[in-house]
């Protein structure tokens, strides 16, 4: 267990802080790429 | 604690047992929300028909007043990063986070009053100078913190946050067109409300991202890493003062290796759409050159990433070397592909140069940590920052210009950019040599132990810092 002096990183606090910036990142490089496709049409 | 001592450095000192991997999310937390100034084109449009709503009436601001919302802001980013580096790095991410926060929301509400009022100034006044000091504070604010935590890999770590800014306007240009949307009536364009929504979130996300955010402790190294034990020549042990950076040759030959090849991308990325269409007329059309616009920011955001990452392992200086030495090569390419129609290969050759504009800044913070240490190398970030400012000048001034008068004298709008691209490729025969005549910083300017110019956020010496 963590103490005041410990600051034990875990997993899922890991997966929590990258899941916030990268699933809205993923999301709009997903659409920008939607978008730059139409070059290819 | 009290709240406001929640925000000092040493509240954010790491304990033990802190994953390195929680501070670039936290970083990109800010890059995130501020790189939505690089979408703020989605509201000019709506913006000229607050009044007529279906089309421009009289009293309707015009595109070029609107303009003037975006100069501001980016003349303020290279400001504030400038006048508040020292600030920024002595007292530490989170109170920096915290304060870019504020400003970049309180921006976001000021403008969506002046355009509930009408009154473009206090837009101005919003975005353009507290949204600029909330983009110079936020751009600088994680550099140094994540340096010191990935002393292996520091253009990797720098590289994660500056891809950030990149790809802010990903998120920012499809939730500002939706939230748009959503707000507007046959009566009202919902620009204000989109502020106010912006705001928030855009608050919400920035204040995470300086909970999460943590300064190593001193004398903390990554596990197994162990420091080069031979000095290697063009990267320093020792700390130079912020101030004294710039009585240095290697700073402003850095700051024109940066201008310039800020100016040689930038020119051609506010031009690429147009450019595309006139150099291969009924081949690419509107729509397919918007798709080349947004595979343009791609490349922008991915080369943030790959060509600090590539640095870690060829140098920061051998890799500005294959931007200015490839960068050459392409843009002498550019008329040749235009003239025997090669699409793909302009396409190509644009893609490859814009990885290389973005990786000019994701990159630079890490040469500065090689020259002059990592104790004020955010601030020093913040100083040479003002080379991106001057090159959002230079570069579409000579792209638009040089069209210009290409076109008044017969040129055929086909051929108008060859003297453009000429004219880029001799920029980065420049910063070639400029990034040649970059050698190890003299040792006079090291800063001594204990420097009495070394202060904290409080005006403590620093060396009293926990």
């Amino acid at each position: 267990m963590a103490t005041a002096n410990q600051e034990g990183t875990t997993t899922v606090q890991l997966v929590l802080a990258w899941g916030f910036v990268g699933i809205p990142l993923v999301l709009g490089v997903l659409q920008t790429l939607i978008n730059a496709m139409k070059l290819f049409q | 604690m009290s709240l406001l001592s929640f925000f000092d450095r040493s509240n954010t000192i790491a304990k033990p047992g802190f994953s390195r991997w929680m501070v670039p999310p936290a970083a990109l937390c800010v890059h995130l929300c501020i790189g939505q100034a690089y979408a703020y084109s989605v509201f000019n449009l709506p913006m000229t028909k607050l009044i007529g709503i279906t089309q421009s009436a009289p009293g309707d601001w015009k595109l070029t007043e609107l303009g003037w919302i975006f100069s501001i802001a980016i003349f303020f980013l290279g400001v504030s990063s400038a006048v508040f580096g020292r600030w920024v790095e002595e007292g530490g991410p989170r109170r920096a986070m915290f304060t870019a926060a504020l400003c970049w929301a309180g921006g976001f509400f000021i403008s969506a009053v002046g355009v509930y009022a009408h009154t473009l100034w206090l837009i101005y006044l919003g975005y353009g100078v507290l949204g600029g000091i909330a983009l110079g504070i936020g751009y600088i604010s994680p550099v140094s913190t994540l340096i010191k935590w990935f002393p292996d890999r520091p253009g990797m770590a720098t590289g994660m946050a500056i891809m950030g800014f990149g790809g802010g306007a990903f998120i920012a240009s499809p939730l500002s067109v939706w939230l748009m949307g959503k707000f507007t009536t046959a009566t009202h364009i919902g620009v204000a409300e989109t502020f106010i929504v912006l705001g928030i979130v855009y608050f919400f996300f920035m204040i995470v991202g300086s909970i999460i955010v943590r300064v190593p402790a001193p004398g903390w190294k990554p596990e197994g890493y162990v420091a080069p034990a031979q000095a290697q020549k063009l990267i320093t042990k020792n700390d130079v003062f912020v101030y004294d950076a710039l009585k240095t040759p290697q700073f402003w030959l850095i700051w024109w290796v940066l201008c310039l090849n800020v100016t040689a991308g930038i020119g051609v990325l506010g031009q690429a759409s147009a450019m595309s269409q006139e150099m291969f007329p009924g081949h690419i059309t509107p729509i397919a050159a918007a798709g080349f616009v947004g595979l343009m920011s791609l490349f922008n955001m991915g080369g943030r990433f790959f060509w600090a990452s590539t640095s870690d392992y060829i140098g920061r200086r051998n890799t500005y070397f294959v931007f200015m030495v490839l960068g050459f090569v392409l843009y002498c390419l550019v008329p040749y592909t235009g003239s025997v129609g090669s699409v793909a290969g302009f396409v190509c050759a644009f893609l490859i140069i814009i990885s290389m504009y973005g990786g000019g800044f994701s990159t630079v913070p890490a040469y500065l940590k090689d020259m002059y240490g990592t104790r004020y190398v955010g601030a020093i970030h913040g100083l040479l920052l003002t080379a991106w400012s001057m090159a959002g000048i230079f570069g579409p001034v000579i792209v638009n210009y040089l069209r210009e008068y290409n076109i008044t004298h017969g040129v055929p709008k086909a051929q108008a950019y060859n003297n453009t691209m000429y004219i880029m490729a001799g920029l980065l025969v420049i910063g070639f040599i400029c990034n040649y005549l970059v050698k190890a910083v003299d040792a006079r300017y090291h800063m001594k132990p204990n420097d009495p110019r070394a202060h904290d956020a409080l005006g403590n010496p620093a060396a009293a810092r926990a």
